[in-house]
């Protein structure tokens, strides 16, 4: 429905679209990583194409590529007035996910904040210049991105036990006065607090 | 009793300066036991607003990579737990879509009909349970028990009140029962008269409605940026409704308006949600007239459908066929494809991606209520604290589609 948008990015982009296709009427472009923000914001901005509403995003794995971009990023947008859509790939990573990063669009559209959080999250993506990238779904002392192909699905990791950000020494998104038992109906360790001093 | 002799220039109640912090949720009752919103508060009113979800992540995503496509419906029956009939044939219609195959017109009109009256349990459970939050408990029982109706028809049809299992690629699990179109025709004008009695004991309550007039507002354009679709873009007087802006099954066929909102308050999307029932109504009725009572209800592909039981039993070949589909799942030609139906919330996309074996490379959902509890934070920022649970409540957040 958005051929018109494929020919425009063409036209526009020249050799950072590096493939085009349209199967099953999906119009779907293929952006080289580093123009990823440009292009989304040309896709956002230009009054024929008015990709307003940003509809997905998520992250593909593909371990035989190699280090020819081993992650796909897979952004879907919609445009409201003109009802047409577009769906915008970029690969990302070497084998090792080193250099995975996307410059991050969530100043293009505010709802792709929890949406690359949840990309970074999940398959190990990282969106420069995002805001607030932290987990969103998984827990901040897990290990790994669970999307990735070559994280077993069977792989268990433990209940963290309660520990303070200094022992931890990550982040853990937690304020005072919040305790050991935090969220429990019963407390996982004895409460350290002692409340003799009030009497 | 001692005299009240303090000094008042001494004992001054210093009222604390900095912000204070409070943790609302998960354990809360008005935050379904899904989602905690770590809160900065100056006296009551919001300052800062950290929404956190993900406590129900049960790693749908990575588990449908493990088996075959048709094992897949039982995950996304507990996606969306109040409507799990849209999200079955949400994805059947994704699989379809990479199959390149059609159903027949009488499984297309069932669909619909059985969709739609998830959709009348999605929004009655929304309305109600907000309600109920605000404490007007007997709305809610009304409609539950309107909810009911609607469950002892799909536990009529399918066999399971709540995770039917139902959608199979290219087709459903059984065909309609003899006494479908006669139950759902009574129970919906049934439904509609509680919806009516429920509403009247809402929408006449002082309280109710000052509690939900103007709170948690948003622009048409920031709803749209923040991805926002379904009932909450709607109440924004946006009229995007995939039935009518891209028709799927039969919706471009059937008659239905589609109820928008004004300013984009709790209110709006309260009453929107209520509009939407009694237009479920009206596509249920004509889905159940223009359904023909005759006719298969699968399509007639072999490589995804499962033989007829007699044939399985006494032909060899119904039996092989039947143990490759089970055993070695439906072979799904490679390609990626991006699906998308008007769910209970709002937009639910099935982007699947299939190397051309029996099981899914990848399954994205893309879940309508992820995208709407992510601009929570923008509705409460600056309300008060109590405004948090009608504004929370009216958004539907659904824990298992929001968290995966």
């Amino acid at each position: 429905m958005s051929q018109l948008a494929l020919d425009k990015l063409k036209a526009r982009f020249g050799a950072a679209i590096l493939e085009t296709h349209s199967n099953f009427g999906d119009d779907t472009a293929v952006v080289e990583p580093g123009q990823w923000k440009a292009v989304a914001k040309f896709l956002r901005e230009d009054p024929e194409l008015d990709f307003d509403m940003p509809v997905d995003l998520c992250g593909v794995d593909y371990p035989a590529r190699g280090d020819a971009g081993r992650t796909e990023v897979v952004m879907h947008l919609y445009s409201i007035s003109k009802k047409h859509r577009i769906r915008l790939k970029a690969r990302v990573g070497d084998e090792d996910m080193e250099h995975a990063e996307l410059n991050s669009v969530t100043s293009i559209w505010p709802g792709m904040n929890w949406l690359e959080r949840e990309t970074f999250d999940m398959s190990g993506v990282r969106f420069r210049g995002h805001p607030d990238l932290r987990r969103i779904l998984m827990y901040p002392e897990f290990e790994g991105h669970p999307l990735q192909k070559t994280y077993p699905a069977d792989r268990i990791q433990p209940l963290v036990p309660y520990r303070t950000e200094e022992e931890a020494g990550v982040p853990l998104e937690k304020q005072a006065p919040f305790g050991p038992d935090e969220g429990m109906a019963f407390g996982r360790t004895k409460s350290t607090i002692s409340h003799d001093e009030d009497n | 009793m001692e005299p009240l002799d303090i000094d008042l220039e001494e004992g001054e109640l210093e009222l604390p300066a900095e912000p204070m912090h409070l943790n609302m949720g998960p354990s809360h009752p008005a935050m379904h036991g899904t989602v905690r919103i770590v809160l900065e508060l100056s006296g009551e009113t919001i300052v800062k607003a950290d929404v956190q979800v993900g406590y129900l992540h049960r790693g749908f995503e990575k588990m449908c990579e493990r088996g075959t496509w048709a094992q897949v419906f039982p995950y996304v029956d507990r996606l969306n737990y109040v409507s799990p009939m849209l999200n079955n044939v949400g994805y059947a219609l994704a699989v379809e879509k990479l199959c390149g195959i059609a159903v027949p017109d009488r499984c297309q009109w069932y669909r619909m009909a059985l969709g739609e009256l998830a959709r009348i349990s999605d929004h009655l459970t929304c309305n109600g349970a907000m309600a109920m939050e605000l404490g007007a408990f007997t709305p809610f029982l009304w409609f539950v028990k309107a909810r009911e109706m609607v469950w002892d028809i799909l536990e009529e049809e399918t066999g399971a009140r709540l995770t039917h299992s139902f959608g199979r690629i290219g087709g459903m699990a059984n065909p309609p029962t003899a006494d479908f179109k006669a139950m759902a025709g009574t129970a919906v004008n049934k439904i509609l008269g509680l919806v009516e009695e429920g509403e009247r004991m809402l929408l006449k309550n002082r309280i109710f409605i000052d509690r939900l007039q103007n709170v948690g507002a948003i622009s048409a354009a920031d709803a749209v940026s923040l991805g926002w679709t379904g009932p909450c873009l709607r109440s924004t007087g946006v009229a995007y409704d995939i039935r009518k802006a891209h028709p799927y099954l039969k919706y471009d066929e059937v008659d239905f308006d589609v109820p928008v909102g004004t300013r984009g308050d709790t209110m709006d999307r309260f009453l929107c949600r209520l509009g939407e029932i009694r237009q479920s109504k009206r596509i249920i009725e004509q889905c159940i007239e223009r359904m023909p009572d005759e006719g298969p209800i699968n399509c007639d592909d072999p490589r995804v459908v499962l033989p007829e039981k007699s044939d399985v039993y006494t032909t060899i070949e119904g039996t092989i066929q039947h143990f490759k589909l089970i055993m070695e799942g439906a072979k799904v030609p490679a390609g990626e494809v991006y699906s998308y139906t008007e769910g209970g919330n709002g937009e639910l996309g099935y982007y699947l991606v299939s190397d051309g074996s029996g099981t899914p490379y990848r399954v994205r959902i893309r879940p309508p209520c992820f995208q709407i509890t992510g601009g929570l934070h923008r509705l409460i920022e600056g309300r008060m604290l109590a405004d948090i649970v009608p504004t929370f409540g009216a958004l539907n957040m659904i824990g298992g589609e929001c968290d995966h």
